[in-house]
């Protein structure tokens, strides 16, 4: 579904992420670990068409990014960030808010968001304005936000990073059921390589804005592919 | 006086003038000031500067220019524009324009800049995402557009130099309390001023109740620190 190539991103005139090659199969979860400011979130923003490549080629659905029309593009994707971003709206305006954007009718608006409200369980909080939610209620109603659209490819930016343990671990498994259930093909940014594991086919580690790694949680932790990457599995958190 | 034709007549040439150069403004200064608060272009900053100053324009030094500029001998003396309402309005204008543009930058700018990424990463087009984060900063921008009309309902310089205040036809609210006060009529000036400042004060009214009734709502959305 998604191949990378020959990638290199810049920022400020210096080399935030390069690497040779990456696939992504439809359908497949793949979580990015890395230390801060190892690129993993500049590999979103390049996925999600937020960041221009300084050289390489994305490639999505045998087309370039290049060659796909912006907002065409972008409309088959969902981001979701560490902060959850919400508008000052109800909680129920926040989720439909990308289908409106797609012009969908309010009848549909309001069937798509009611089911998604209740697989996140923020069903009752509908009403409510978004700065009334907790942290945990907020990213709840930002993931709705990004599952309503029903996207090709979800975008997840240590959305639970925030979060204190017992939501995000709630979270999390909540996610990894959505994930399963709905097939969706989705690249997940973490730091907790446990959460990489029940949630993720693959991980792929990045280490200095290099690719070092792509495997199963097993093979990561029993066969690093070098010393960066040895390393920093020793400070992830078990 | 007060209760004549002729009192009505200056304060609706006066609303008239000024709402219209706020209109103008706004249809300047939003657009502007929301490309220079998302842009990321070099000599940014220096554009900023240059807005910044303009927000605290002498309203004389900008009657004296676009008197210069309207002159029957002026570059723009052709369209006959001097001595009339819109000239007033075109100096008006040239005063509120920077304040609208420098306040709307500055509302934009205090918004979370992942806020831009956010709405594009759910599929907003461009002016989708400049309309959202117009909505966002509504509060900050309501005050832009109350400080617009502020400085130029009450501005004397630039309209008394284009305008002439000219009975019947250019006199507004603040040139005829100088008129009136330089000849020793301090009642009318006083009464006159009184007026002044009943209008601005519920023009600003209508406005704060608006802009208050979106803070009532952001301050019941006080986020709780916990789940």
């Amino acid at each position: 579904m998604i191949q990378i190539r020959d990638l290199l991103i810049q920022r400020n005139g210096l080399d935030v992420l390069s690497f040779d090659s990456l696939h992504i199969e439809r359908g497949e979860t793949l979580t990015v670990v890395g230390p801060n400011g190892a690129g993993k979130s500049t590999l979103l923003l390049a996925l999600a068409r937020l960041l221009k490549p300084s050289r390489g080629e994305i490639i999505y659905d045998g087309k370039s990014l290049k060659q796909w029309n912006e907002l065409d593009y972008r409309r088959r994707i969902s981001f979701v960030f560490q902060s959850p971003l919400l508008m000052d709206m109800t909680v129920e305006q926040n989720i439909a808010l990308g289908l409106k954007f797609r012009g969908t009718s309010k009848e549909e608006r309001q069937s798509r968001a009611q089911k998604w409200m209740k697989q996140l369980g923020v069903e009752l909080l509908a009403k409510r304005r978004a700065g009334q939610l907790s942290g945990g209620e907020a990213q709840r109603v930002s993931l709705a936000r990004a599952f309503v659209l029903e996207p090709e490819l979800l975008l997840l930016d240590e959305p639970f990073a925030a979060l204190d343990p017992p939501t995000r671990s709630k979270l999390m498994e909540d996610l990894a059921t959505l994930l399963k259930e709905d097939q969706r093909t989705a690249v997940f940014v973490t730091h907790n390589l446990n959460e990489a594991a029940k949630l993720s086919h693959r991980i792929a580690v990045i280490v200095g804005g290099k690719l070092r790694q792509v495997g199963t949680a097993r093979q990561i932790k029993s066969e690093p592919a070098d010393e960066t990457v040895a390393a920093f599995l020793h400070e992830l958190p078990q | 006086m007060l209760f004549d034709t002729e009192i009505w007549q200056i304060t609706a040439l006066s609303i008239q003038v000024s709402a219209i150069a706020t209109v103008i403004s706004l249809a300047i200064g939003l657009p502007f000031g929301t490309w220079l608060a998302l842009g990321n272009f070099r000599g940014r900053s220096f554009i900023l500067s240059i807005i910044n100053t303009g927000m605290a324009l002498p309203p004389v030094v900008v009657g004296l220019v676009v008197a210069i500029m309207l002159w029957r001998s002026g570059p723009l003396g052709n369209l006959r524009l001097i001595y009339t309402p819109i000239a007033i309005i075109i100096a008006q204008t040239v005063i509120a324009a920077p304040v609208v543009t420098g306040l709307t930058a500055a509302a934009l700018e205090a918004l979370d800049p992942r806020l831009q990424q956010q709405l594009l990463g759910l599929g907003a087009s461009r002016l989708q995402m400049i309309w959202y984060l117009w909505r966002e900063a509504r509060l900050p921008l309501l005050a832009a557009l109350m400080a617009g009309f502020g400085s130029v309902i009450s501005e004397v310089g630039a309209s008394m130099m284009v305008g002439g205040n000219i009975r019947g036809q250019t006199r507004v609210l603040t040139t005829a309390i100088v008129l009136e006060t330089s000849k020793g009529e301090f009642e009318q000036a006083l009464a006159l001023s009184a007026l002044l400042l009943v209008l601005t004060y519920l023009i600003n009214l209508a406005l704060t109740w608006i802009q208050q009734k979106g803070r009532k709502a952001e301050y019941q959305s006080t986020p709780r620190k916990s789940l």
